[in-house]
């Protein structure tokens, strides 16, 4: 058996795809299935484009690279940053932004903690509000305007991977954000993280 | 999950795990040792000997912890294992721990007043804490404040500094609203309005545009901020009268809050503290005007 297998690249192909699909196919696989893992929670909406904006601002950036959007049922977490995540505030994210490391704290339910005079005085010199950080400095967010001409792609975009976004909304996407920096953007984002779910436990 | 899917994930993982344990026992009981599989690499043979015995017996370790896991933790589909283990359950009990270690002492100062919780030196040490970990970074370290975001050791509360006042505060946040007055005012309102402004705190001003401007601020300003500008606590307008200025106490920084208007936000701590630690640190808050005072 041992040559018939080292002699044949095809068969030895497809037992290598079995041998390392099959884990992932019985852990996986069922979570598909599992209602608290595919329905958004109460409330959840998928978010304004001018939000969104503000999401890709937050990818472009980096943020992900030193935030993470995932707090773990831990009692020192729940107590610093507030409610675990959970898989139904998640579904809409395309792709997802949990992050995997925590030089600066948690983001998941940033939204309201800061004013927006603080977060923009913070996103400008985060010195100017939190002497001892670390955070780099992003004045050009400021300066530049947003474009304008890919929004409604990226609606329809997500569209087709299950954000229920309306006709109407694709077409009015753009609309009234002329003006808006790419801070107006990122701080829009950050303000609506993680309000759906309050309560401490 | 469903009952099939349950199924599947049990037969997918207990399936696996005696397939590998076949394969190991195919392996130890061949029955090659001491013969070569037959392949010659530039004169290199290869023997066909069985694993080891100790890799063999690590391996069936292996397998038997895995059935333990499995039988103790939940793993397999809708077993919820021995111990009826989960994560929010470690958390749930994580909580109550603390809440029974910390109750009684959140309790006890939860009875106590501000004014004399103010002078608790473990609480205020206490507060000191979750003033560090959660206001600093608008009212600064030493709660001094900075441009735009209140000094808490001065006089001057813009949102009323009695304990009901300060607690509010920080449970439910304030939203402050000025409305941008320069399209009203043109461009020479506004300079009129500054000019009387400054001369509520005694500064050297041009008297013919305060007598214009005094009329405006009765029209548009009084109403918030008081027809002498000493300011209002429940519309959270400052005084004007007196040396404190949160947005800058230039004329050219005035006159840019008259004609854009300002929205000063703080956020609310109700959910991120709960009513225990917001009356603690209500109270460190306290502490710091007491302190100033003297």
């Amino acid at each position: 058996m041992n040559d018939l297998i080292e002699k044949n690249l095809g068969l030895m192909l497809v037992l290598i795809l079995f041998a390392v699909g099959f884990g992932g196919f019985v852990e996986i696989v069922p979570l598909m299935t599992q209602k608290v893992v595919t329905e958004p929670i109460k409330g959840l909406k998928p978010l304004e484009p001018l939000e969104l904006e503000g999401r890709d601002i937050y990818i472009k950036e980096g943020c992900h690279v030193c935030h993470s959007q995932m707090i773990r049922p831990l009692r020192a977490e729940v107590e610093r940053y507030g409610h675990y995540t959970v898989a139904g505030e998640l579904v809409y994210n395309h792709p997802f932004l949990w992050g995997s490391k925590r030089t600066g704290p948690d983001l998941a339910r940033v939204g309201g903690l800061y004013s927006d005079d603080w977060q923009r005085a913070h996103l400008y010199d985060p010195r100017s509000v939190v002497p001892e950080s670390n955070m780099p400095a992003f004045p050009w967010l400021f300066e530049n305007k947003l474009d304008l001409e890919t929004l409604p792609k990226k609606l329809r975009a997500l569209r087709m991977v299950g954000v229920p976004y309306t006709d109407e909304q694709i077409e009015n996407a753009a609309k009234g954000l002329e003006d808006k920096t790419e801070a107006d953007a990122l701080i829009a984002y950050l303000q609506q993280l993680g309000l759906l779910l309050q309560e401490r436990r | 999950m469903s009952d099939g899917v349950s199924l599947f994930v049990i037969i997918g993982t207990l399936g696996s795990l005696l397939f590998f344990f076949l394969v190991l026992r195919l392996n130890k009981t061949s029955g090659n040792v001491g013969k070569t599989t037959g392949h010659i690499y530039d004169g290199i043979e290869e023997y066909d000997n069985p694993l080891p015995s100790w890799w063999y017996w690590m391996y069936v370790l292996t397998i038997v912890f895995a059935l333990g896991y499995l039988a103790y933790y939940p793993g397999l589909g809708n077993w919820k294992g021995l111990g009826a283990w989960s994560s929010t359950g470690q958390l749930v009990a994580d909580q109550e721990k603390a809440d029974a270690k910390y109750g009684p002492l959140f309790a006890k100062y939860q009875s106590v007043s501000l004014a004399d919780l103010s002078k608790d030196p473990a609480a205020n040490k206490m507060g000191r804490r979750i003033f560090a970990n959660n206001c600093t970074v608008c009212h600064g370290a030493t709660a001094e404040g900075s441009f735009g975001f209140p000094d808490l050791t001065d006089s001057e509360w813009i949102w009323g500094g009695d304990d009901a006042a300060i607690k509010a505060s920080i449970m439910g946040g304030r939203n402050a609203a000025m409305p941008p007055l320069g399209l009203i005012l043109g461009e020479s309102g506004v300079s009129e309005v500054s000019e009387y402004v400054l001369s509520l705190s005694g500064r050297e001003v041009n008297e013919a545009l305060v007598k214009k401007g005094a009329v405006h601020f009765q029209m548009y300003c009084s109403a918030c901020h008081g027809t002498e500008g000493k300011g209002q606590a429940v519309f959270g307008a400052p005084d004007l009268s007196n040396e404190i200025w949160l947005y800058g106490d230039s004329r050219n920084q005035i006159q840019h809050i008259i004609a854009n208007g300002r929205n000063g936000q703080m956020p609310r701590f109700e959910q991120t503290l709960g009513k225990d630690k917001v009356h603690i640190v209500a109270a460190y808050v306290r502490s710091l005007r007491e302190k100033s005072a003297k």
